[in-house]
């Protein structure tokens, strides 16, 4: 390889920066072992959420809402990898259909949540003043009251219904993305790049978008990778306290709390699907520490 | 003033800041003009206030800071009242700047191209493509070598001075009338800004637009500019041409400013320092405001603030020892140097 390279003329090499970056992002989050496995389980969830169910109904007879009331409360078998719950129901079926909702609620949440908790932040911290004001107290105000207290208030109003788990949880993740962005655009406005846009004749809607945003875009990143847990966290909770999807619907936390009844007499019921929960939220966990350390070296040391 | 074509004319211009200590005034009855085809220089120390007049004139200053009276008159238009979105069609397009800092005047995720570009499709209407033409033919008006290549380069792959050669192209872009240089060399290498300079002598040459020098460099003022104005604590002291200035400086600053500079043609053990410090702007001295520091003070100059004076050959002056009513003896000694006193 050495020798290959010696012979060659030194040619100048095409860099772009935004690939360079994230190739160099790639290599550290690599390194990080804990977060490449985040990331593959991540991968598997992902890839379990949109063939899980399609295998599963080609390949078997199982159906995550079949009841067969002769087999309830089964524990784990050949026939029924996770048993069955009070209905018959076959567990393993229903935990991976419920995936899809899981990081529905997950993904979806933290879009919305994210795409308002942006632009509030970037305003409020461009244009400082009263309007920073209004929208960070406004933020002040989310942020007191405790996250599944808030999630939960907003479901109580809009009434039970994943799309409204979704609303829920994505209102509860605005003042955090809010914050952030907030901090990173005050740093980034005092940049003479800014005023030189400015001097050129660019509009306020011209600089927040094109100037500001690409450049506080790695804060956003690493708060919505991490922000993914929480989401899929809350939602599992409101879904246990039955303001989420409605049943029959295979939602992990709603599955959990019909487990609970039988704690003592069938606790795989409630031990699969919470061990899901646990071990999905843990996945996004530690695939966001590790892309915040790849992106932000130097808050690791 | 000798009547000329004057593209810019800036009149008592005062922009202050609101602090926690109270109104900052930092410019304080600035009066200017820029005629057509011309450099004017600006000098001043570190706090005189020269960035900030220039900032006023285009209205970026920042939040805090507002131009509280005169008028800065761009043909015929009052810049301090026409509209924001008035003041966005100039900016760039009739009137642009280049900042101190190459190295954090470009955004680093963009091209240079896609940077140049930006001014030319917001204000010419341009498409990408016509744009991207442009903007090669802006990096050779430069001096930029290969611009073809240079074009997709990003701010990080280059140097200082190609980086403040590509903040020119910008600037330069929609062809403005008046270019406002703020201390456009201080960040680079000597033989660097040598270059610089050049450029932006022969440019302005080449385009016949006016530049606006702000610098605290007097060796670049007398290398590139047409008028100077020396400003101090906030308020223009002298206006006159080049020539007159360092032959034969007026004002008692301006004298110690030429003073202070090392010089070749005798031998010196010693450079000589103007004594003292610039005042605070929190506390401005009820009089002229250079008198805690001048040699030839006088009560008069304690008590009363100078106005600016228009003399025959149309150069400005603010002292009293120009004025019918100086108080003082007829020879004025500043500095080792002897002036005539008008009274």
């Amino acid at each position: 390889m050495s020798e290959e390279t010696v012979n060659h003329p030194v040619t100048a090499k095409k860099v772009n920066p935004q690939l360079e970056s994230f190739k160099q992002f790639w290599r550290r989050l690599a390194k990080n072992r804990a977060a490449l496995i985040g990331g593959i389980m991540i991968l598997f969830f992902v890839i379990m959420a949109f063939l899980g169910p399609w295998i599963i109904s080609t390949f078997t007879d199982w159906e995550p809402n079949k009841t067969s009331v002769a087999n309830k409360l089964q524990g784990p078998s050949a026939e029924h990898w996770f048993g069955t719950d009070s209905f018959g129901r076959d567990i393993f079926t229903r935990i991976v259909f419920g995936m899809k909702l899981t990081l529905y609620v997950g993904f979806l949440s933290v879009f919305v949540g994210g795409i308002v908790g942006v632009i509030l932040g970037i305003v409020s911290g461009y244009y400082g003043g009263k309007v920073d004001t209004i929208i960070m107290r406004l933020m002040d105000v989310l942020l007191a009251f405790p996250g599944i207290l808030l999630a939960l208030a907003i479901v109580a109003v809009l009434g039970g219904s994943l799309t409204n788990v979704i609303i829920a949880v994505g209102i509860f993740s605005v003042p955090a993305f809010a914050r952030i962005v907030r901090g990173s655009t005050l740093s980034v406005k005092k940049l003479e790049y800014i005023d030189a846009v400015r001097a050129l004749g660019a509009s306020d809607f011209r600089i927040i978008f094109k100037h500001i945003l690409p450049n506080v875009m790695s804060p956003i990143i690493v708060q919505a990778s991490l922000r993914i847990a929480t989401a899929i966290l809350t939602g599992a909770g409101l879904a246990f306290l039955g303001l989420g999807a409605q049943p029959p619907a295979p939602e992990w936390g709603a599955m959990l709390n019909e487990g609970r009844q039988y704690m003592y007499e069938a606790g795989h019921v409630a031990l699969f699907p919470g061990l899901m929960i646990v071990v999905v939220v843990l996945a996004f966990n530690i695939f966001g520490d590790g892309v915040r350390d790849a992106l932000d070296p130097k808050m690791k040391k | 003033m000798i009547s000329k074509d004057n593209v810019l004319e800036v009149r008592n211009l005062q922009t202050s800041f609101s602090t926690d200590k109270g109104e900052v005034r930092a410019v304080d009855g600035v009066s200017f003009d820029v005629p057509k085809g011309k450099t004017i220089g600006i000098v001043g120390e570190s706090g005189s206030g020269k960035s900030i007049t220039s900032l006023s004139i285009l209205r970026l200053l920042a939040e805090n800071g507002k131009i509280k009276g005169g008028e800065i008159r761009y043909k015929g238009e009052d810049l301090t009242k026409v509209s924001e979105k008035r003041m966005r069609e100039l900016r760039g397009n009739e009137i642009s700047m280049i900042f101190q800092e190459p190295m954090t005047s470009l955004n680093p995720v963009y091209t240079v191209g896609q940077q140049i570009s930006e001014a030319l499709i917001s204000h010419q209407g341009m498409n990408k493509k016509q744009a991207m033409v442009r903007s090669v033919e802006l990096l050779k008006l430069v001096g930029i070598p290969s611009p073809e290549k240079r074009v997709k380069a990003y701010p990080f792959e280059l140097s200082g001075g190609m980086r403040q050669r590509v903040m020119i192209a910008m600037s330069l872009a929609c062809d403005p009338e008046i270019l406002i240089a703020d201390e456009p060399t201080t960040a680079l290498d000597v033989t660097i800004q040598a270059q610089i300079l050049e450029l932006i002598k022969d440019l302005q040459e080449r385009l016949g637009m006016s530049v606006i020098f702000i610098t605290h460099d007097l060796g670049v003022v007398a290398e590139t500019c047409d008028y100077v104005a020396v400003m101090y604590a906030g308020q223009v002291v002298e206006y006159s041409d080049i020539r007159t200035l360092f032959k034969q400086p007026k004002h008692p600053y301006s004298i110690g400013l030429l003073n202070s500079l090392p010089r070749h043609d005798i031998d010196q053990e010693k450079l000589m320092p103007i004594k003292g410090n610039v005042p605070s702007p929190h506390e401005m001295p009820t009089g002229c405001r250079f008198a805690p520091r001048c040699p030839a003070a006088t009560d008069l100059c304690r008590a009363k603030m100078p106005e600016l004076m228009t003399d025959d050959s149309g150069n400005q002056i603010r002292c009293w020892i120009y004025s019918d009513e100086w108080p003082g003896e007829k020879e004025v000694n500043v500095y080792g140097e002897t002036r005539i006193a008008k009274g």
